[in-house]
């Protein structure tokens, strides 16, 4: 039987993959891209489990939109990405050095 | 079903207002040849009268709900949403000629402020963790765009993805915790979360958890320590024009939501959101004002200045009492007004190629530009909290209340650091007033921010004579909002 706190430990699982994905990854953008579409994901798993075990909407609906919005994120995000190609020629992390913080 | 569809529709007319606007100026920038563009402008400028119009038109200090309680009107949000309007109106004024010289002043600008505005508004007025959610997106997302918005600047387009990646974590991690927090309380509305958190026992390890996660998220999005890492760099990067909208009015709509999320829907979790938050208020202000004298670059030093300002606004709201959040409204609302005028002297004397950006560019600005020093001057003591200046009062009144709270000891180390912060704000006064100068000329500036500039700085040091007027309006904000 699958529990509720299986679901949330596989959420947790998968949230702390994708923190370490955008902590660790020294390599591309289009990782960390990866990277924050997972944790919204994760999340959304808890969305659901939660709205599953406790009988109520609202929770599968909040998924619904945080989808959408995901959706949108990432067309922000590639289109910045996309910026940064224009403009070094490159899109590794590790050429992002124009500003020391 | 029937009380699903219950709404008045004259609650959220001013957004409604500011969405189809937006949409309009959208539009008229795609089609307008670029001599028109002034059109663009007023048609902006128009929109912000107008919603400040259907704003203060139902001004009344009763507590309203819309959508099943998804959306509030009360005083809190009536306010900050007249700030808010009052804001971006400035902005727009101080950022038209800078825009103007770079090429930026185009049909995408307007409309990207003016749904960042709309996202802020909904923010102002969110009832429910869904609308939080979704107003701080659209804020957000616009902001990202707005940062990229000088396209071939290599400097521009990195801090626009370093703003991405950090805000989007943020965003994950608020939403982490708002799963969290819906999955002990079964609700997304503050009103019932804060209802059952005080009626029934629920496990308070998920909902520690979630705190935990809301706060780290909340606290991203207003860049206190430790989680300030993306401030500098995207005050550095983004063209100052764009600078200057994300350290100011935002930061109102930052506070609305934390007030909101934590001293309504969490109100009961007081102890634990207290203790995360003295700390970072106390980190903010060390490491704002420690590192912001490292600087040589003047953008970067706004940032760390932000961070230790945004030190002070939460420790008047980790004193959790009715009188530490109107003493912190008030702070965020001075701390606006003081950081425009701080980033409008770096458009000021910004010209065409070239970049105010490092402190030596302020040098001798007194010889030959002696009003705009004075201005500047009266700005920095605002901002480092000297006696006739609003700057101070509002200081006084957030360590105030976290005294009355039991932070005794916090508020003298507060005191301390805020000495600290004086001497690098003491040091561009010095620069402007006892150095060579290094312009040579006069500076040349339109008419209209001329005016608006100088009312905008003298009104620093005007209020600073009569705060308890604002200091009243808070208050009753805050005290008929929250209960």
């Amino acid at each position: 039987m699958i529990g509720l706190s299986n679901y949330l430990i596989l959420a947790a699982i998968l949230f702390t993959i994708s923190m370490i994905g955008i902590f660790l990854n020294r390599k591309n953008i289009i990782i960390l891209l990866m990277s924050i579409e997972l944790m919204l994901l994760a999340v959304n798993i808890n969305f659901i489990a939660f709205s599953y075990y406790l009988n109520d909407i609202a929770g599968q609906i909040f998924v619904f939109f945080i989808l959408t919005v995901a959706a949108a994120e990432s067309a922000i995000g590639l289109a910045i990405i996309v910026l940064i190609f224009r403009n070094t020629r490159s899109i590794n992390v590790d050429d992002l050095n124009q500003l020391n913080g | 079903m029937n009380q699903l569809i219950q709404f008045d529709i004259s609650l959220i007319l001013p957004e409604i207002f500011v969405l189809s606007m937006a949409m309009a100026v959208l539009m008229t920038g795609l089609f307008i040849k670029p001599s028109l563009r002034w059109i663009m402008f007023a048609l902006s400028q128009f929109t912000l009268l107008g919603s400040a119009y259907l704003t203060y038109q139902h001004f009344n200090h009763e507590t309203q709900f819309a959508f099943s309680k998804m959306f509030v009107r009360d005083g809190l949000a009536d306010l900050l949403k007249i700030m808010s309007y009052l804001g971006i109106s400035i902005i727009f004024f101080y950022s038209r000629s800078y825009m103007k010289d770079r090429n930026l002043y185009c049909g995408e600008y307007f409309a990207l402020v003016l749904f960042a505005l709309l996202g802020m508004m909904i923010m102002i007025s969110s009832h429910n963790m869904l609308l939080v959610y979704m107003g701080l997106e659209l804020l957000s997302l616009c902001l990202y765009s707005l940062t990229a918005l000088d396209r071939d600047n290599q400097k521009a387009t990195e801090s626009a993805i370093k703003y991405f990646v950090l805000g989007a974590l943020a965003s994950g991690f608020l939403l982490y915790g708002m799963s969290m927090i819906y999955g002990a309380t079964s609700s997304l509305d503050f009103n019932v979360v804060s209802a059952v958190l005080l009626n029934q026992p629920t496990d308070h390890a998920i909902l520690v958890l979630g705190l935990v996660f809301v706060v780290a998220g909340l606290a991203f999005k207003l860049g206190a320590v430790p989680f300030q890492m993306w401030v500098p760099d995207v005050y550095e990067g983004s063209p100052s024009s764009i600078a200057m909208l994300i350290s100011s009015v935002p930061k109102l709509a930052a506070f609305a939501i934390t007030v909101r999320i934590l001293g309504e829907g969490l109100q009961s979790m007081m102890v634990d959101w207290k203790q995360m938050m003295l700390i970072m208020a106390v980190l903010s202000i060390s490491i704002g004002n420690i590192t912001a004298i490292a600087q040589t670059n003047i953008k970067r030093m706004y940032a760390y200045s932000t961070i230790s300002h945004i030190g002070f606004i939460l420790f008047g709201l980790m004193s959790g009492t009715l009188n530490g959040y109107a003493s912190s409204l008030f702070y965020v609302v001075s701390y606006m007004f003081m950081t425009l005028v701080s980033f409008a002297m770096l458009i000021m004397m910004s010209r065409k190629n070239f970049e105010c950006e490092t402190l030596d560019d302020f040098k001798g600005l007194n010889r030959k530009n002696p009003w705009y020093a004075f201005l500047m001057l009266i700005t920095m003591l605002s901002m480092a909290g000297i006696p006739p200046t609003i700057g101070f009062y509002a200081k006084f009144m957030v360590l105030q209340s976290a005294f009355d709270a039991g932070f005794s000891s916090f508020v003298v180390y507060a005191v301390m650091m805020a000495l600290v912060g004086m001497f690098y704000y003491m040091r561009i006064v010095k620069l402007m007033y006892f150095d060579e100068p290094k312009l040579k000329n006069k500076l040349d500036i339109p008419m209209d921010m001329q005016w608006i500039l100088s009312a905008n700085a003298l009104a620093l040091l005007v209020t600073g004579f009569i705060p308890q007027t604002f200091m009243e309006a808070a208050t009753q904000a805050v005290v008929l909002s929250l209960h």
